[in-house]
């Protein structure tokens, strides 16, 4: 029997029941899981192992062109570092999320990689695989059945963006990862998933309840970030069916009922409601006391199964190539009148390079020690001494966005604006060339909700026998 | 005085790649009911300070945590050309010198 059918079957047998212990190792897999930490979370026993790998938060451009955000050697050794524990506890290593965005691509290197490892290590294991990519033609149906909403204004979706987009993924639940445990297996990997799935789904089977599963999965998700100081060690979470306890397998991190209840509030928009497929978790009740220093109790999440299952997609279409210009200024002048130099600059560098052809690139620039970080400055700050100056052109070749970035940056160099005393050159280069090609330039082109009848034949599940 | 002489913690990031999520998080209950109290973190003083209308801002309270949320929209989706903070982790400096 695998690890997951086996740890089932245990705490299923009468008499058995007992808490559960489940050990969250990773929020951000790929990015380093601190090895004392995580070898006193498997001196206690633990009944799995999850880690999160993913997240939307990183950007459009890996779920559009498929990399990993992490290095590959570091995301080796952290999954090397959790299979090899699962493996020596014999329990379920379940991960969310694979390769940083989820997509097919995503998925494939990360498994990849586990192979590579299980090959390596002489391991043999029955592993679990959820797909997460979003069939075209289903996602234009539903389009046209009216059952795609968009998130926080994003726009309508088209069947056309649906084409468009290089990567599109759903974020799979905790019922799917459910059928993929009642496989008996001992490795889960998931594409895109929401992150409570991880360690939710195997509580829930065994009829603990929802709305404390679902929160202890919220927290532990983040490993460590729930504490005071907060960080990327292993934690420990022990559940009942009245509650569950958290303590940080880092000795120096402290889980306060302040520290876990404020951790709700972390890339949350609404710190009382988390939104699932399945349903949504409410916390509105939820209480947090202290065990003693570093251990908080909690409990009260209710669960409201919902009354339509919905699906958040993800999608990233190409929008062209990127080139950069990277250059500083520390003449007053410049600065007082940067916001005219660079318009008439950028409507001279349009004539020349458009002479023979119409406008097909976008070139902006930012102002670092203006406004390059905040989209709107309170009028009346002191203009800075000096400012660094991006420009960032997107067109539809690599050549061509070089060649608007190099055009802009010889015109700039030496733009002879009203009231210019330096007739040297307008620009410090911090090295030569001062410009950068950086690849393929992607945006979000779906962040919308799906309502559907059933999640299985969205997330398929394949068994492989690794080793 | 300046929030930021009061507040722990005064942080922002992405809740999504098209909301903006600012936390400002307390020691004691004292300093939390001070601010919260207060109409320094009102949805119109927030407005003047991010550009964004007042009716666009959720101010949410959260005692549990000694925390104030402040939920706005981005004004570009996270990583569309023109963005510049992807994670939305630097969109806090503007809470910062707020008086209290």
């Amino acid at each position: 029997m695998s690890a997951s059918g086996r740890v089932l079957a245990e705490l299923r047998q009468p008499g058995a029941r007992r808490t559960m212990r489940l050990l969250g190792a990773s929020g951000q897999l790929g990015y380093g899981i601190p090895t004392a930490a995580f070898e006193a979370g498997l001196a206690r026993k633990p009944d799995l192992i999850g880690c999160d790998m993913g997240s939307i938060d990183i950007g459009p451009t890996y779920l559009g062109s498929g990399h990993l955000a992490t290095a590959p050697a570091s995301t080796k050794r952290d999954l090397r570092k959790v299979l090899l524990g699962a493996r020596r506890l014999d329990i379920p290593l379940v991960i969310g999320s694979a390769g940083s965005a989820g997509a097919r691509p995503h998925l494939d290197q990360t498994l990849e990689m586990v192979r590579e490892i299980a090959r390596e290590e002489g391991l043999n294991f029955r592993m679990g695989v959820l797909a997460a990519d979003i069939p075209r033609d289903v996602l234009k149906q539903a389009i046209r059945d009216g059952q795609v909403t968009p998130i926080n204004g994003m726009p309508e979706l088209t069947e056309a963006e649906v084409d468009a987009a290089a990567n599109l993924v759903g974020q799979m639940g905790f019922s799917d990862f459910q059928r993929a445990l009642t496989a008996d297996i001992d490795v889960l990997i998931a594409g895109r998933a929401c992150d409570t799935a991880i360690f939710a789904a195997l509580p829930a089977m065994l009829g603990f309840p929802l709305g404390l599963c679902v929160h202890l999965a919220k927290i532990i998700e983040c490993a460590s970030l729930c504490c005071i100081p907060g960080g990327r060690d292993s934690i420990l979470a022990t559940l009942d069916d009245d509650g569950f306890e958290l303590e940080s397998m880092a000795p120096q991190r402290a889980a306060t009922p302040i520290s876990v209840a404020a951790h709700s509030l972390y890339e949350q928009d609404d710190p009382f409601t988390v939104y699932e497929p399945e349903g949504r978790l409410d916390l509105s009740a939820a209480n947090y006391a202290a065990i003693d220093s570093r251990r908080t109790r909690v409990t009260g999440a209710q669960w409201h199964d919902a009354k339509q299952l919905t699906v958040k997609i993800e999608g990233a279409r190409r929008i062209g190539e990127r080139a950069v210009l990277l250059a500083g200024a520390a003449d007053p002048r410049f600065i007082a009148g940067h916001k005219k130099i660079l318009a008439d600059l950028s409507a001279l560098v349009d004539e020349l390079v458009c002479e023979d052809t119409p406008k097909d690139y976008t070139l902006n620039f930012r102002v670092y020690g203006v406004d390059g970080v905040r989209q709107f400055v309170p009028p009346g700050e002191a203009p800075p001494g000096e400012v660094f100056v991006m420009g960032e052109c997107i067109a539809p070749s690599a050549e061509r966005a070089a060649e608007v970035v190099r055009t802009a940056k010889q015109y700039l160099m030496h733009f002879g604006y009203a009231g210019r005393l330096s007739t040297g050159g307008n620009l410090a280069f911090p090295f030569t060339p001062p410009e950068a090609s950086l690849g393929t330039a992607y945006r979000f082109n779906a962040y919308h909700l799906m309502r559907v009848t059933e999640l299985e034949s969205l997330f398929p599940l394949t068994v492989e026998t690794v080793g | 005085m300046q929030l930021q002489d009061i507040a722990q913690v005064i942080r922002s990031k992405n809740a999504g790649p098209r909301c903006l999520t600012l936390d400002v998080m307390f020691a004691t209950d004292a300093d939390y009911q001070r601010v919260a109290q207060s109409p320094a973190l009102s949805r119109e003083a927030i407005s003047a300070l991010y550009g964004v209308p007042a009716s666009e801002i959720e101010v949410i309270a959260y005692p549990l945590g000694r925390a104030i949320k402040i939920v706005l929209p981005r004004l570009i989706t996270a990583g569309d050309p023109g963005d510049r903070d992807v994670y939305g982790a630097q969109q806090h400096a503007p809470l910062l010198g707020i008086e209290i």
